[in-house]
């Protein structure tokens, strides 16, 4: 299992890097945000994201993809968290896009290449309840003569507005299985607003008509494949949370340094330099987890699940520490709107709230090594 | 130079001959084997394979010839390692002088110095012992007060050491001391080599909370040096701890290879003493070990990618900052979390109503808090990373 970047790798996170820090500033996402954009994200700058090959990483050439793994996703994942930066990459390409990937017929495989090409995107809807819980729903999906009927509501569904389609898991007679749902006037869309400011929806299916090529794999034998998906994107997810909070913690580090307070740099003071140091440790920490397990969806996939919890909650449980303490190191301009820190608070809070909090991936590493 | 392959496979054929069978085991607590005037062997393999091992120069293998070193490469000496790893041949001794003050004593001895000092120290004849802590001079070490005064022909040294490693097993010790009161203080430190055979040298054995430990107080009334003894400059001693401290890493690892496992599975030996969880405490708890065994499995990859940053040839002085106290806060955490486990069980004291496990695990709890203070404490780390990795300005009120 390698833990370092390749050279290739470093390429890709130095164009992200230079990409991202011009097109994409913290700036930019505060003007978004003040702007109530309908998308919520910028359509121009995704569709440069295209451009650069972002929305191919992953895919095996064969499917139209570049086949460069997940360590390199992760990252441009990592820059877009250091640079606050809202896309559909984690919701249509890594959820949606790893889903049609493993179980997607030849016809279907249509979506995945206009995902890759980024003329359409799709939105995974999973959540039900009021924290993450992907196996516990209602939303149920009958046998009708040439289809489906679907009936139940989904909150949560990251860039669900304005989407091509939805993913939608559902209960049917053989057990838990996925629908690709079309956008359609018959799917009522509601905006969920959030604290940072993205794009959200919560979507209600009342006895909406499905044809049969809708069923993505095999009815009730989709399990495997929804925990794989997930594993991908709480990855992605941990690494774009590790980027913010590595940015969080250089600008809190930096004032530490230029700060005065009694005379003196507030960063002379051992009770902050210990806690800047305790932080410095969880980041590390957190940063050997994160690499480990994108390194693990590139190499053997086996133990993906026990890698990518153990990466997303240690990198949320570091992020809330940062978060916490940079606040509190910047003092009363910490709780500002001036500053970027509450931008970085907020979005870290809904990403480590995202697939499963620190909580749901402790649960269920200790599951998972009980099993081994 | 012998192609490295064939060096293998000569360096295989004589451990093979060579290395007895009862040696080819982990090595039990207390079978560990000590280099100087007298050896402590139980058994005569033992003396058998530390003479073989002597008598080809492979106790210092990368040392020249002419000081008792065998001249290998690193290369073939990585050779040597992994050949004796695969046959799980025991260390034939242990040496502080070794690996400490050796590489020291090479680089900035006398020739007299190296000749006096490293060719015993290479055959294994004489046991070395570190002074450096004093009871005052503990996270501050350049703080230390045992002097070295100038007597002409010698120096005359006063004062105490503590936390001294087999300090009353040794038969010479390489000490820091004051030789100029006036001085700032880490200007006025000497590194001086010490016969513990001396007149005035005292020691006294230090019983810790865990019991019997190899540490000891050292005292020293009007102990007389030789001047030859004063290793690199006059007051020049700081510079040179820096380096000897710098080797106690790599020597510390080489006890982690056959000592007492401080890495310990913790889920294994939950559920040893607390099979299925289920009244809501044992369920609180074992969610506590899972968080524990987390941190661990993370302390685990990080090590694993210094390894390989460090064989990438990036710089990681960070990341190395940070693991001693990592690994030993993190051990502690899970000491206390597995004798909530045990309960009661894990409370037993000299009483044989409880088992050989149980007593050892509340020992190695007790041990614990030693490691977060011993060879830089948590504190001294935390500093480190705050200044040197993450530049933080400096109190100028303190001197580090």
């Amino acid at each position: 299992m390698s833990l370092v970047y390749s050279e290739d790798d470093r390429m890709l996170a130095d164009t992200a890097e230079e990409f991202l820090l011009s097109k994409s500033p913290v700036a930019a996402q505060r003007t978004l945000r003040d702007s109530k954009s309908a998308l919520n994200f910028d359509n121009d700058v995704w569709q440069q994201m295209v451009e650069l090959g972002w929305t191919a990483i992953t895919f095996p050439e064969k499917l139209g993809g570049l086949e460069f793994g997940y360590k390199g996703l992760g990252a441009v994942f990592e820059s877009m968290g250091k640079h606050l930066t809202a896309s559909p990459l984690l919701s249509s390409v890594v959820l949606c896009g790893s889903l049609l990937e493993q179980l997607a017929n030849d016809s279907q495989l249509e979506w995945l290449n206009h995902i890759i090409s980024g003329e359409k995107r799709l939105a995974l809807a999973i959540d039900e309840k009021a924290r993450h819980e992907p196996f516990n729903f209602q939303t149920e999906a009958v046998d009708v003569a040439d289809g489906f009927v679907l009936s139940g509501k989904k909150v949560m569904v990251m860039d669900g507005l304005s989407a091509d389609g939805w993913v939608v898991s559902a209960k049917h007679k053989e057990g838990v299985s996925l629908f690709i749902v079309p956008f359609s006037e018959d799917v009522i869309v509601k905006r969920t607003n959030l604290v940072d400011s993205r794009n959200y929806a919560e979507l209600t299916f009342n006895e909406l008509t499905l044809p049969v090529n809708a069923l993505l794999g095999n009815p009730g034998d989709s399990i495997d494949a929804i925990n794989h998906s997930l594993d991908l994107g709480r990855l992605c997810l941990s690494s774009e949370i590790l980027g913010a909070s590595k940015a969080l913690f250089d600008m809190t580090v930096e004032y530490l340094k230029t700060r005065e307070q009694f005379g003196v740099k507030i960063g002379t003071f051992q009770a902050l330099q210990h806690r800047a140091a305790n932080c410095y440790v969880e980041l590390e920490l957190a940063q050997s987890c994160v690499i480990a397990a994108l390194s693990n969806a590139d190499d053997t996939k086996s133990d993906l699940g026990l890698s990518a919890s153990l990466a997303k909650c240690q990198v949320s449980k570091a992020a809330d520490l940062i978060t916490r303490e940079a606040i509190q190191m910047h003092g009363g301009i910490g709780v500002t709107d001036e500053l970027d820190i509450g931008l970085y608070l907020k979005r870290i809070r809904v990403a480590q709230m995202s697939l499963g909090d620190a909580d749901f991936h402790q649960a269920r590493y200790g599951e998972l090594k009980n099993k081994m | 130079m012998v192609d490295l392959e064939e060096f293998r496979i000569q360096v295989r054929e004589w451990l093979e001959d060579n290395c007895p069978e009862s040696l080819r085991t982990p090595t039990p607590d207390g079978e560990l084997i000590w280099g100087g005037k007298t050896p402590n062997f139980t058994f005569d393999d033992q003396r058998l394979w530390f003479e073989r091992m002597r008598d080809k120069n492979w106790f210092c293998p990368t040392w020249a010839k002419e000081y008792g070193g065998a001249g290998l490469s690193s290369k073939e000496n990585s050779v040597l390692e992994s050949e004796m790893r695969k046959l799980k041949c025991r260390p034939p001794q242990i040496n502080l002088g070794i690996w400490m003050l050796g590489p020291v004593l090479l680089k900035h001895g006398t020739e007299q110095q190296k000749q006096q000092f490293l060719k015993p120290m290479a055959r294994g004849e004489v046991r070395w012992c570190q002074g450096f802590s004093e009871p005052n001079a503990g996270s501050d070490l350049a703080s230390l007060r045992t002097s070295a005064q100038d007597m002409g022909d010698h120096y005359l040294v006063n004062g105490s050491k503590i936390w001294t490693s087999y300090g009353d097993k040794s038969d010479f010790m390489y000490a820091l001391v004051r030789t100029d009161p006036a001085a700032p203080k880490h200007q006025g430190i000497s590194l001086l080599l010490l016969d513990m055979h001396s007149d005035g040298v005292k020691t006294a054995p230090i019983h810790l909370i865990s019991g019997k430990s190899s540490f000891c107080e050292v005292f020293f009334d009007n102990v007389k040096v030789p001047k030859d003894n004063l290793v690199g400059e006059l007051n020049g001693g700081w510079q040179l701890a820096k380096e000897l401290l710098q080797h106690e890493r790599s020597a510390m690892s080489k006890f982690g290879e056959f000592q007492l496992p401080t890495h310990f599975d913790l889920m294994s030996l939950f559920n040893d003493y607390m099979p299925a969880p289920h009244t809501p405490s044992e369920q609180s708890l074992f969610y506590k070990a899972v968080e524990a065994d987390m941190q661990e499995h993370a302390y685990n990859l990080t090590v694993q990618r210094l390894t390989q940053e460090m064989q990438a040839g990036i710089n990681n002085f960070g990341l190395m900052s940070i693991m001693k106290l990592v690994h030993t806060e993190q051990e502690i955490i899970k000491f206390e979390l597995l004798l909530d486990a045990m309960g009661y069980r894990a409370l037993g004291w000299e009483d044989n109503n409880f088992t050989e496990q149980e007593q050892a695990i509340n020992r190695a709890w007790l041990n614990s808090f030693s490691q977060a203070i011993a060879g830089g404490s948590s504190e001294v780390q935390l500093n480190i990373i705050a200044k040197r990795v993450l530049q933080l300005p400096e109190n100028k009120g303190a001197q580090t």
